[in-house]
């Protein structure tokens, strides 16, 4: 499964304050982890909202707000796009984010919708009927290639 | 920590730190299945402690110096101490003091090596397919005896059992954990690479009646590929083979239709392929093309892949290119279902025609000429080409062939329609 991991925006992101070199080097080797890990899907941070802009939806009609926002604990400062195994997992690891520049920080973790298996939806019968359309076209039947 | 959650945080952690705890515990015991119970000593430990002192801020570290620190105390229990010390140390004169660091330092350096060098043992050629898969799954993958049980449907005495045997088979190859270099190593790693696509393939399309897709087994060996892509990163074939995963993975969202009908590749809605992998599979792909001319089997098979994932719609997709691969790749590993499955793409490509002198000139070689699919591309062929009685024909020979009652049915079924 697939989990977006949330770093919660702080007075220092919005602001625009950049980690010291210390969490930097210790955020790459964070990363590098979970690289190694064959975890990392992707994973970036943004700029505070200043630099941001809302599209807000009302019936038919939009209209645009630009950054930056209040609620500054309901913005987002980075994202991971992990794959994982269980929720736990995920966690286990997102303990290990470091933070030695003292923050306080929230991070959150949400299960992205995946393809699901479809084990159940596939009968005996289903997978015959597909096992002889397999017949049309050697790999392309097969959907493989 | 309640009882449920510390057995939560045991599977977790375990998930985690299990492959490069026991790989580095393997090197210094030189025994699988020793390893394993110090790492998973080390767990408990961990688990122990944790609760009240906190998690350590590298828990792999901590795992690795509390499993080295049993492994230390069983030696000098054993009184084997010496002899592991000269295994270790190359025959060097044992002295009392420095066998602990000498062991300690066997096992500090490079941990990707060991890590690699585990994969390696678990795939090792000694053991059967099966028993590289299970075993596979259980060391790097950190899965239970039971998940593995139940990812290849069957029972979990069954999938221990061949777990303990394979472990013997090992401690009585006397394996060396150790990643060889040259040609063997080559041999190694295509036996590694053949298990991860073995249990991706599992997942993708599994070969038992009773499941349609099983995800999680391809994303199990997704992630074990890229771990071995970060071990052995010069390694065309382990970049070529994630990409083929990736590639192929990507289309995992679309091929069962809402009602649980298959969906062929051409009828696939392209804007539910998962773009994420694609571009993964992509990236993946351009290293392993970099890295070696020409290019691998895995690498041939994911640019095939890459050629379906590239194009928007059905109709852009560059058939001729995809021909061109196929034929590299029938010349890099010759074989009458790919020869096959060339004949389908040049067909594409250039014309029903040409797909029907190539699938001829297979027949007519006699590899394929008992396996109905090969006349069921030749039926569909020939329809194309408005033969509607050869193309009957071949269909009821395909049916003939057929190994099961429904795909007979269907064929003749087709055949029916040409009357």
């Amino acid at each position: 499964m697939r989990v977006m991991v949330i770093m919660k925006a702080s007075a220092e992101t919005e602001a625009g304050v950049m980690p010291s070199e210390r969490l930097l080097t210790e955020m790459t080797a964070f990363n590098e982890e979970l690289v190694k890990a064959g975890l990392l899907l992707a994973g970036e941070g943004l700029h505070p909202s200043s630099k941001g802009a809302r599209v807000k939806f009302e019936g038919t009609k939009t209209s645009v707000l630009n950054g930056p926002f209040a609620e500054t604990k309901e913005l987002i400062a980075g994202f991971w796009l992990l794959q994982v195994k269980s929720m736990d997992e995920a966690i286990e690891w997102i303990r290990r984010v470091p933070n030695t520049d003292g923050a306080h920080h929230e991070i959150e973790i949400r299960r992205v919708f995946d393809a699901e298996d479809f084990g159940e939806a596939l009968t005996p019968e289903l997978r015959e009927r597909e096992e002889a359309m397999r017949a049309q076209g050697g790999d392309y039947g097969q959907e493989r290639g | 920590m309640g009882t449920a959650d510390t057995l939560r945080a045991v599977e977790t952690v375990w998930r985690i730190e299990s492959a490069r705890l026991i790989a580095g515990l393997a090197r210094l015991t030189r025994d699988l299945s020793l390893a394993e119970e110090l790492a998973q000593e080390a767990l408990e430990a961990a688990l122990r402690q944790w609760p009240s002192d906190g998690v350590p801020r590298n828990p792999g570290a901590w795992l690795m110096a509390a499993g080295k620190r049993r492994a230390i105390d069983g030696f000098r229990r054993s009184r084997i101490i010496d002899e592991k010390h000269r295994a270790l140390a190359g025959e060097a004169d044992p002295v009392d003091a420095s066998v602990e660091d000498g062991i300690v330092e066997a096992i500090d350096d490079d941990i990707g090596d060991e890590l690699l060098a585990l994969i390696f043992t678990a795939c090792h050629p000694v053991l059967s397919t099966e028993a590289r898969v299970a075993l596979t799954l259980k060391l790097i993958g950190g899965l239970s005896t039971g998940e593995i049980a139940s990812a290849f449907l069957t029972s979990e005495p069954t999938i221990a059992q061949r777990i303990v045997r394979a472990k013997r088979t090992l401690a009585g190859a006397d394996v060396r954990y150790e990643v060889r270099r040259g040609a063997e190593r080559d041999a190694r790693l295509s036996s590694v690479l053949e298990v991860l696509y073995l249990i991706f393939s599992e997942g993708y399309a599994p070969a038992t009646e009773d499941a349609w897709t099983r995800p999680a087994l391809c994303e199990e060996a997704m992630r074990l590929a890229r771990i071995l892509a970060g071990l052995a990163p010069n390694d065309a074939e382990v970049h070529g083979l994630l990409a083929l995963m990736e590639l192929q993975a990507s289309r995992l969202p679309t091929r069962i239709g809402r009602d649980g009908s298959p969906v062929l590749l051409l009828d696939q809605d392209r804007a539910r392929w998962d773009r994420v992998l694609i571009q993964h599979g992509l990236k993946a792909l351009a290293v392993a093309e970099r890295l070696r001319s020409p290019a691998g089997p895995y690498t041939l098979q994911a640019s095939i892949a890459a050629c379906h994932a590239r194009a928007l719609t059905p109709e852009a997709t560059e058939w001729e290119e995809i021909a061109a691969r196929y034929d590299d790749l029938y010349r890099a590993m010759p074989s009458p279902v790919i020869d096959l499955n060339r004949a389908v793409a040049k067909a594409m490509a250039f014309g029903p025609a040409v797909g029907l002198a190539l699938v001829d000139g297979i027949l007519a070689d006699g590899a394929l000429d008992g396996y109905h699919l090969a006349y069921s591309v030749r039926a569909d062929f020939l329809s194309k080409l408005g033969r509607a009685g050869e193309a009957r024909d071949s269909w009821l020979k395909g049916a003939a062939l057929a190994r099961s009652d429904r795909e007979r049915t269907l064929m003749e079924e087709r055949a029916a329609t040409l009357a």
